[in-house]
């Protein structure tokens, strides 16, 4: 391992609209070594590989590789200077071989004419030196197993002389025992001279395999090289949830004391991702599902929801859910604020008015006849209600700040009447000062007696809004407990560690 | 909602800004109202735009100007002709039939999909209500056997492609050569006259009201409704929402597939209507009816500026777009031009317009 580094970052700045993601961030990567890059959901991990990979510029900040000093203008560049990223979702073709997808973009030709016997060789060689000589350079890649379309994409990288490979949450597809072999390859890498920068959030597998850990926070570095072997973890999660920004929390009322139960879960089961959760919302209670990406908190609430084929009882009301889809969810009183707004909730094209009333056309039509007046009144009592700026109805929703948009898919639920709403990362991508007031809505919706289901990355954000918290790990929920008798550093404990202190 | 502190503080909503449903008590009404801010902020008063205004849009004024163009080129080529009432009349009847059709399409590709297979729905319900059989019934049967014809043939690409999970280019393509196919056999490759005594089909082309035969009243009262349906009611609404964006209409309760179906249906349906003007104006049914109308009535949506990708467009537009099409046509017979170099026109307006929209799109975001 040489003292000399590998890739330097200096001072990065990542400017997006609405949100500094990166406010000068350093990483220091050694040859050989594995580098671990930690930090809660939002600390600017994405986009600090997103610039390493050349998918975004910086706006400040240097980049120094093997001494000199880059532009990463694109992906091609990256790869060509010798950085390569395998990504959560992995880049692979489905419908090409083993072979032509690790020589994809740069395939083994002559005169145009693809050398199909040389690639298929150089690839077994690849997948020998991986330790995985069982898979056939001809298979198609699509019918591999995750373990094994991994393996590939690392091929991939290997094919291009790479010095710095990038894994973001690689072991996140796997399972336990394929997890030791990717800990295998990393290890076989980086006696190679190749370094890794490797983004993981479960502690157990820094320590196995990290070498120094350069931890994340609010788009600043809180920590530079820390060693990954014996750093405590109550340093690391402190590093993490030390925050800066102070979030405002509407005060909660005295609990409801036997407000009825809105819903009822038991059972629920979607296969490979959730597994018997059983939960209780009542009527004016914010539950909280905290949990990490991935974790089946998403997938709790699409079941529930009926956008998800599941097993087991969702009882609304007293009434069991039928199969009646999402339909019949909305015509029960369910609302969904989904987690991917722009592509699950939004018709980007169309005013924010239109966007408000989408679900409740039916309130303001007769046989199908519109009473647009009715209609556009509403959309603008709720604009005001909510306070969505700029409050121009006709206005197209793509023209709006983040915040705002969130507001008027809140606002979408309160047409009509709801028993409960489903709330998936509220407050993705919205500033500061909007979430304070999107946390206002939340609550005084819950006021008002209607029941909230919300599922949110940020361990502060869940325990600082819910009354009670359900943690999800790997598809259960592993502890249940009131907002107000847990701490961020035990909730990120179970959530890392899975111990259910 | 600006003090982040209280929010405690909430007043119902007025009574009467929903209509109150029975089944809970209003105090557990979700707030959608109410005095919640202290002061309304000034907002100008904008109703949402009527027909007229749309009219006037960028896009469609640019349509616009294109046809008074074109007629300009029909006035000075051929001032003798073109402005006749008689040629503005075989203009608008040939522009009634594709027309119909265009109306339908206009649909389905603002729902996200597209429709191949309407010239051939179209030839296989005409054929289907001239046979000897259906004529022996009289004209009305007929009328009514080729609305049922288009609408079912509808039905099934629907199905296949709402709950079959075909895509939509490849279930309409099949139903273009299997509803030919069928068509041909019905009528062994024969054309079908319309029997003496069912004559009241010929009349929507033979009747005049104010010097314009009936077929071309048909045409407006369609396309007055589909204007109505796609801008007045929740379906047309809906159909926006599930084109623009189909995971979110489906998770905002809205059935995505049944939605499907139903367009599919209304563009078989408007294949039947045109297929009882195409009987009117040939006296005919016949399995060569409507060939390639799929691509006359698609270029005429597109011209119109409603996107291929769905959750965009307009029934005007493409209405201008067919007509457009229809006066390039006739401007060519007038003046003695070859068919070839008018399919060659056809595909360079194709190409601009579209050209244009990117360029205004690109303008306006």
């Amino acid at each position: 391992m040489s003292a000399e580094p590998l890739l330097l970052m200096r001072g990065i700045v990542k400017q997006f609209p609405g949100v500094r993601a990166l406010d000068g961030v350093d990483l220091e990567v050694r040859r050989g070594e594995v580098h671990c890059l930690l930090g809660q959901n939002g600390a600017g991990k994405s986009t600090l590989i997103k610039i390493l990979s050349g998918a975004h510029q910086p706006d400040e900040g240097t980049i120094t590789l093997g001494g000199e000093e880059v532009r990463l203008t694109g992906p091609t560049t990256a790869i060509r200077l010798g950085i390569s990223t395998i990504y959560q979702e992995l880049d692979l073709v489905d419908g090409l071989s083993v072979a032509e997808n690790v020589f994809l973009g740069h395939e083994r030709a002559r005169l145009g004419f693809v050398r199909q016997s040389e690639a298929n060789r150089a690839t077994r060689e690849l997948l020998t030196r991986l330790g995985h000589p069982e898979i056939r350079p001809a298979a198609e890649v699509g019918r591999l197993s995750p373990a094994a379309k991994q393996v590939v994409s690392m091929a991939r990288a290997l094919s291009r002389d790479t010095r710095l490979i990038i894994m973001d949450e690689p072991s996140a597809a796997l399972a336990h025992d394929e997890v030791a072999n990717l800990f295998r390859i990393v290890r076989e890498l980086t006696s190679q001279g190749v370094a890794v920068v490797y983004i993981s959030h479960r502690l157990e597998e820094i320590r196995e395999i990290g070498d120094r850990v350069t931890v994340l926070k609010d788009g600043r570095t809180a920590a530079v090289g820390l060693p990954a072997d014996r750093t405590p973890t109550s340093q690391i999660v402190s590093l993490m949830t030390g925050r800066t920004v102070e979030y405002v929390f509407p005060p909660r009322r005295a609990r409801p004391a036997a407000g009825p139960e809105v819903l009822r879960v038991e059972g629920l089961t979607v296969p490979g991702v959730v597994e018997d959760a059983s939960f209780t919302v009542r009527a004016g209670e914010i539950v909280g599902l905290a949990g990490l990406v991935g974790s089946g908190r998403s997938e709790i609430i699409e079941a529930v929801y009926g956008a998800r084929r599941s097993s087991g009882e969702v009882v609304l009301e007293g009434r069991p859910m039928g199969r009646g889809g999402t339909a019949a969810a909305v015509r029960r009183g369910m609302g969904l604020a989904p987690e991917e707004r722009k592509a699950q909730a939004l018709l980007l094209d169309q005013s924010v008015a239109r966007n408000i009333t989408l679900a409740g056309l039916g309130r303001y039509s007769r046989l199908g006849w519109l009473d647009r007046r009715r209609e556009s009144a509403e959309a603008r009592k709720l604009i005001e209600t909510l306070d969505i700026r700029p409050g121009d109805p006709d206005r197209p929703i793509k023209t709006l700040s983040g915040g705002n948009q969130q507001k008027a898919v809140f606002a979408r639920w309160l047409v009509g009447e709801r028993r409960l709403l489903l709330l998936d990362e509220p407050t993705r991508g919205v500033d500061v000062g909007a979430r304070a007031e999107l946390y206002a809505v939340i609550r005084k919706l819950a006021d008002q007696g209607i029941g909230v289901l919300l599922v949110s990355s940020e361990v502060p954000e869940v325990l600082g809004l819910a009354d009670r918290v359900l943690v999800v790990r790997e598809g259960r929920i592993i502890h249940q407990a009131d907002a107000t008798d847990l701490d961020e550093h035990r909730v990120l404990d179970m959530i890392m560690k899975g111990s259910a202190l | 909602m600006t003090d982040a502190r209280g929010p405690q503080a909430h007043e119902k909503s007025p009574a009467g800004a929903e209509p109150a449903d029975a089944a809970r008590p209003a105090a557990e009404e979700p707030q959608t109202g109410g005095h919640m801010r202290a002061e309304v902020r000034a907002r100008k008063p904008s109703a949402p735009p009527g027909p007229l205004a749309r009219l006037g849009e960028a896009r469609h004024l640019g349509l616009v100007l294109a046809l008074v163009l074109l007629a300009a080129v029909g006035l000075v080529t051929r001032p003798e002709n073109f402005a006749t009432a008689s040629n503005l009349v075989s203009i608008l009847s040939l522009a009634a039939t594709i027309g119909v059709i265009t109306v339908g399409m206009t649909f389905v590709i603002i729902g996200g999909g597209i429709d191949l297979s309407v010239g051939a729905i179209m030839a296989l319900a005409s054929v289907w209500a001239t046979t000897l059989a259906t004529q022996s019934y009289g004209p009305f049967v007929m009328i009514v056997c080729a609305v049922l014809v288009g609408t079912g043939a509808g039905l099934v690409n629907g199905f296949l492609i709402a709950y079959g999970r075909m895509v939509p280019f490849i279930a309409t393509l099949a139903m273009l050569v299997a509803a030919r196919g069928l068509a041909q056999r019905m009528s062994d490759r024969k054309t079908q006259l319309v029997q003496q005594g069912n004559e009241a089909i010929v009349e929507l082309s033979t009747t005049r009201v104010l010097g314009l035969p009936l077929l071309v009243y048909v045409f407006a009262l369609v396309v007055a409704a589909g204007w109505v349906v796609l801008n007045r009611t929740t379906f047309g609404r809906r159909t926006y929402a599930v084109g623009g964006n189909p995971e979110a209409a489906r998770l905002a309760g809205i059935d995505v597939r049944r939605h499907t179906l139903m367009l599919y249906a209304l563009s078989g349906l408007c294949c039947g209507i045109a297929a009882v003007l195409i009987m009117a104006r040939t006296t005919t049914g016949s399995s060569t009816h409507g060939d390639l109308y799929e691509l006359d009535a698609i270029a005429a949506v597109i011209i119109g500026g409603t996107l291929l990708t769905g959750g965009r467009g307009s029934i005007i537009g493409s209405i201008l777009g067919l007509l457009i099409f229809t006066l390039i046509t006739n401007l060519f017979i007038l003046n003695g031009l070859n068919t070839s170099d008018q399919l060659i026109a056809k595909g360079l307006i194709i190409i601009v317009a579209v050209l244009l929209q990117r360029r205004s799109l690109e303008s306006r975001t």
